[in-house]
């Protein structure tokens, strides 16, 4: 029990070293400013992190999620500018573009997940395919250029990214909520015993009267739906969307999402470990903003060998549990 | 990708017609040009594309035995394909080609010189020299000479300012070294970090900036899509008053804010997306008139401010 402890709490040892590292390094690194910039920031990749995390449970993996968050910005830019002129310049609009986000997100995430479980596609390839086909649409969408949202929206819209409750802005709260709720299902629903049981053994779950397609048709809408949940809190940021909107969001999700401790062939997902696989990865980008270590040339090369560094750490640990 | 795609099925179709139909036009000496780009993948390609477009209906208009054939490429090896599909199947008389990348495409490039064709090489040079009839680019280090000497004469001596750098490349350093060389020593460069030319990044970037630094009296974004980024996170941080920024190539809602004499964005520095403009003008004016075109033709980077800023703005074009 003791062994599994130290085993578990591998990344907020990583976490906590890496905060007394930045604290060290500059003492602006824990104003509450930038305590701030960091939790919004992360709460993107964050939101789509936890629901990576049961995908990935349960044996799949999606590829899609940065180019579906770019197109569905688009879309919803698109929604909310079109109606402004009918609908007039308030909170009507803004929440249709944010429910066109979660239904454009729930949809998507029924696509990806119906090709998997329907077609029997492997989901390397499904999403492998939206992801092109997301990623061309926007492009598309916006003529090779950017789709802006009317500025009369985007000062209204705005307070949604940088309000909130003092310092801890709505990104922040949703992402912690987002989190909470996440942990509980994983841990607590049916839904998540459904889920781990799958992705540990997929022929025993059937047996045992699990309907795997479903739930893994769930996974995946669920990842959509909170995809949708980033964008609408991604929009507010900078009123605008393109082809170089969200770029290798989905391999920040999935390293995030093992660093966290979800095994990457499924079976065991821990979204509180996700929550701070998606910290560390943040705050290795902002240590290195703030206390030029290095030649920026190589901040990718210190995140590789910190991301690597951590999952090795796991996997030593865990060989050694298995003896 | 898919609209290209059609475009392009488009031009093929109208290109296959030209050809059935050439037997008839043989007086009118028709002279087909090919002009082969790489795909808007982002906000400076698509303007690029956009001029083109323009810049082909207005020339196809404007001169009738002229005949276009536009193609787009999302990577150096479709772009080889594309060109070596110009030369087999629509007899092109000319070709423009902005590269993908320069190795690669030498080599077929050269091959449509040595077939007696007129090349235009536009903004990035091949590996060999002595290829190309005309060579059309825009100036990277005016880009950011020019930008360097408006910080040291609108700057008092001991100001303090951040630089946020594209995607790291050779065009990239020849700016940085120039802004670097024309600022000289009494402002200092606090930072510079990679943006990466992108929004979100650059937005990540000058928050740090903001966290790490008290005092900023400028930033040079270097790029507008930067510059956006910059500004809404200075916005965030309620220090607009502090300093300025200036970004870089001419985006339209940039232009548009030095038009209506925005304080936070005092000028701009172009690296016009329209040079495919002139490279394709200069190309059919070859087959058009006596001008001569060949040699080297360098756009210089110019200061855009509120007087001018007029001639500048493309509100119809997506960058």
């Amino acid at each position: 029990m003791n062994r599994l402890n130290l085993h578990t709490l591998g990344p907020i040892v990583a976490l906590i070293a890496l905060i007394i590292l930045g604290a060290m390094l500059n003492p602006a690194f824990l104003a509450p400013a930038n305590i701030t910039n960091v939790l919004a920031r992360s709460a993107f990749i964050g939101m789509i992190a936890v629901g990576m995390t049961f995908v990935i449970t349960s044996g799949g993996l999606d590829l899609s999620v940065g180019s579906m968050a770019a197109f569905l910005a688009g879309v919803a830019i698109i929604a909310m500018n079109a109606v402004a002129p009918a609908l007039g310049v308030h909170w009507g609009t803004i929440l249709l573009g944010m429910g066109v986000a979660l239904l454009g997100g729930l949809a998507a995430g029924w696509l990806n997940g119906a090709l998997v479980t329907k077609a029997r596609i492997e989901p390397f390839i499904v999403t492998l395919g939206t992801m092109g086909i997301f990623r061309s649409l926007v492009t598309w969408l916006a003529d090779g250029g950017t789709l802006s949202l009317g500025s009369g929206l985007r000062t209204l819209y705005r307070p949604v990214y940088f309000g909130g409750i003092g310092w801890i802005t709505w990104p922040i709260i949703t992402f912690a909520v987002v989190a909470i709720i996440g942990e509980w299902m994983m841990r607590h629903s049916r839904f998540g015993r459904h889920v781990e049981a799958i992705g540990s053994n997929e022929r025993v779950a059937r047996y045992s009267g699990i309907d795997v397609n479903r739930v893994k048709l769930m996974t995946y809408v669920l990842l959509g739906l909170l995809v949708g949940l980033a964008v609408v809190l991604y929009v507010p940021r900078l009123g605008s969307a393109s082809g170089s909107t969200g770029v290798l969001w989905e391999l920040e999700a999935i390293a995030a999402v093992i660093i966290g401790g979800t095994a990457l062939k499924g079976g065991t997902g821990r979204v509180w470990g996700t929550v701070v696989g998606v910290l560390i990865l943040s705050l290795i980008d902002n240590i290195l903003n703030l206390a030029d270590l290095v030649s920026p040339y190589l901040n990718g090369a210190i995140q590789g060998v910190i991301i690597v560094l951590a999952v090795v750490l796991q996997r030593e640990k865990s060989t050694a549990d298995e003896r | 990708m898919q609209r290209r795609n059609l475009m392009k099925a488009a031009a093929l179709a109208a290109t296959l017609g030209m050809v059935a139909g050439a037997g008839h036009a043989q007086d009118a000496e028709k002279k087909v040009i090919g002009v082969s780009i790489p795909s808007a993948t982002h906000g400076f390609m698509g303007g690029l594309n956009w001029h083109a477009q323009d810049t082909i209906a207005r020339l196809g208009k404007a001169y009738p035995n002229l005949e276009f054939v536009l193609a787009t490429a999302g990577d150096a090896a479709k772009q080889v394909n594309d060109i070596e599909d110009m030369m087999a199947t629509r007899n092109i008389d000319g070709l423009v080609v902005l590269p993908f990348e320069s190795e690669p495409l030498t080599a077929p490039v050269k091959a449509v010189k040595e077939a007696g064709k007129f090349v235009t090489v536009v903004d990035r040079g091949l590996s060999e020299e002595g290829i190309e009839d005309l060579y059309v680019a825009g100036d990277n280090t005016a880009f950011g000479r020019v930008a360097g000497e408006y910080f040291k004469t609108h700057l008092p001596a001991g100001s303090k300012i951040v630089v946020l750098r594209g995607i790291p490349t050779t065009l990239d350093n020849e700016r940085v070294e120039a802004f670097q060389k024309a600022l000289g020593s009494d402002v200092e460069i606090l930072d510079m970090q990679h943006g990466n030319w992108n929004r979100d990044d650059a937005f990540t970037v000058m928050q740090d900036y903001l966290s790490k630094y008290p005092k900023i009296d400028a930033v040079w974004a270097a790029d507008d899509d930067m510059a956006i980024g910059v500004m809404e996170a200075i916005a965030a941080a309620n220090r607009t008053d502090e300093m300025w920024v200036i970004g870089g190539a001419g985006m339209k809602e940039i232009v548009k804010r030095i038009m209506d004499g925005d304080k936070q964005l005092p000028v701009n520095v172009t690296y016009p997306p329209a040079l495919i403009s002139s490279a394709i003008e200069m190309t059919a004016l070859r087959f058009v008139s006596n001008a001569p075109v060949t040699g080297r033709f360098i756009i210089g980077s110019q200061l855009i401010t509120p007087e001018n800023a007029a001639q500048f703005y493309y509100p119809d074009s997506p960058f």
